[in-house]
């Protein structure tokens, strides 16, 4: 299954006059748009700078600055590993191998069957139950790399 | 009329002109990469750097960006800003080897090593040519992406855009596009065979641009210095 779905145009505009043509409000629609489709589609930001009357080129360079952006095709399930420092001395890069290797995929992609994608986080400031691991918004502390096939099949079904 | 001094000289600026307006105003040189007439100044290459103040307070500003103030004592040469200034090159040198400008600098302000691992990133991320497309060709066709180590110029999507219309004035105005003279050290992250003559072909035979023809045609870059 993939998780492509035609671009529809109608929500685009919608999202936009919700905010009221404004450009400063970039961001704002930005993250509508991805809360829509779960990236940012080419499509979709090409009519964007239409809609709301700035370069493309803007709309890109907000897009790529931002981590919580992206330009591909995000999975289903997003699983974000932190590895802050307190994380990363507890055995967060063990944690996000281990996470690598159970979805065959590297950091930063997705899976083939669009399910899954493995993100870092440089802290998320819950450091005192780490190392953590948030799936989907929620948090798992204290995980382990046995824990690892326990969250993902949570989300598996 | 603003008064302030520059290298202890005592100089009037105008309303809204910045430190390096005025410093040309009166002859003084302060080189400079990434600024130009015509485009806004954005303060990127570090090459304009000067000191303000005096004492342990003095700070390195870009004199591209900093406006003239009443009573600004203001540095141009100092030994800091020297260093400073080399620091740049040579940075830039790690990032862009190739280019002739910034070879070109290196040999004129003595930069005669280099420090770091060469990138080869062929563009030191100086924004001319994002200034020019949009300001004075009103395109809007390239940009900035991504950030930190990952930051690049390019246009949306790395396609061919559609605001372009193939003015070529981001190559006219790129310092890096302008490769360097293919010299005696080639190969090398610093080229420096200016230095072996004298006069240097920088300051006297600026329009012998020896890249065009076959390497070291002229046979003035090989020349060694007499001692």
């Amino acid at each position: 299954m993939s998780v492509h779905q035609t671009i529809n145009l109608d929500s685009l505009q919608e999202i936009v006059e919700r905010h009221g043509y404004n450009k400063n409000k970039l961001i704002a629609i930005l993250q509508d748009i991805q809360a829509v489709y779960h990236y940012l589609p080419a499509e979709a930001l090409k009519t964007l700078s239409k809609l709301l009357k700035i370069p493309l080129i803007d709309i890109i360079s907000v897009a790529t600055f931002y981590r919580a952006f992206s330009l591909t095709p995000k999975g289903r399930h997003v699983a974000t590993v932190c590895m802050g420092t307190a994380c990363h001395v507890r055995g967060a890069p063990k944690i996000l191998e281990e996470f690598e290797r159970q979805l065959n995929i590297r950091r930063g992609e997705t899976t083939e069957d669009g399910e899954w994608s493995l993100e870092t986080v440089a802290c998320l400031g819950c450091c005192a139950i780490g190392p953590v691991v948030v799936v989907d918004g929620d948090y798992h502390a204290h995980t382990s790399i046995r824990k690892v096939p326990t969250i993902l099949g949570r989300y598996r079904k | 009329m603003i008064t302030m001094k520059i290298n202890g000289v005592e100089v009037k600026a105008e309303e809204g002109w910045t430190i390096l307006e005025t410093a040309r105003f009166y002859g003084l040189e302060i080189p400079t990469l990434c600024h130009h007439e015509g485009l806004t100044p954005y303060g990127g290459c570090r090459l304009c750097l000067v000191e303000i103040g005096e004492g342990p307070r003095a700070k390195l500003v870009s004199s591209c960006t900093y406006p003239a103030e009443e009573g600004l004592v203001v540095h141009t040469d100092t030994k800091r800003v020297v260093q400073a200034r080399r620091m740049m090159i040579e940075l830039m040198l790690s990032v862009a080897p190739y280019s002739k400008v910034i070879q070109d600098l290196a040999s004129k302000f003595g930069v005669t090593r280099m420090r770091f691992k060469i990138r080869n990133e062929e563009c030191i991320l100086c924004g001319l040519c994002v200034r020019m497309c949009e300001e004075q060709m009103d395109g809007k066709a390239i940009g900035f992406q991504n950030r930190g180590y990952q930051r690049k110029i390019s246009t949306p999507f790395d396609l061919r855009s559609e605001e372009c219309r193939l003015c070529g004035g981001c190559i006219y105005i790129c310092p890096a596009c302008q490769l360097r003279c293919q010299g005696p050290q080639a190969e090398t992250a610093i080229c420096n065979a200016c230095l072996t003559m004298e006069p240097t072909c920088l300051d006297f035979y600026d329009e012998l641009q020896c890249w065009m023809y076959d390497a070291g045609r002229c046979g003035t870059c090989v020349r060694e210095k007499k001692s």
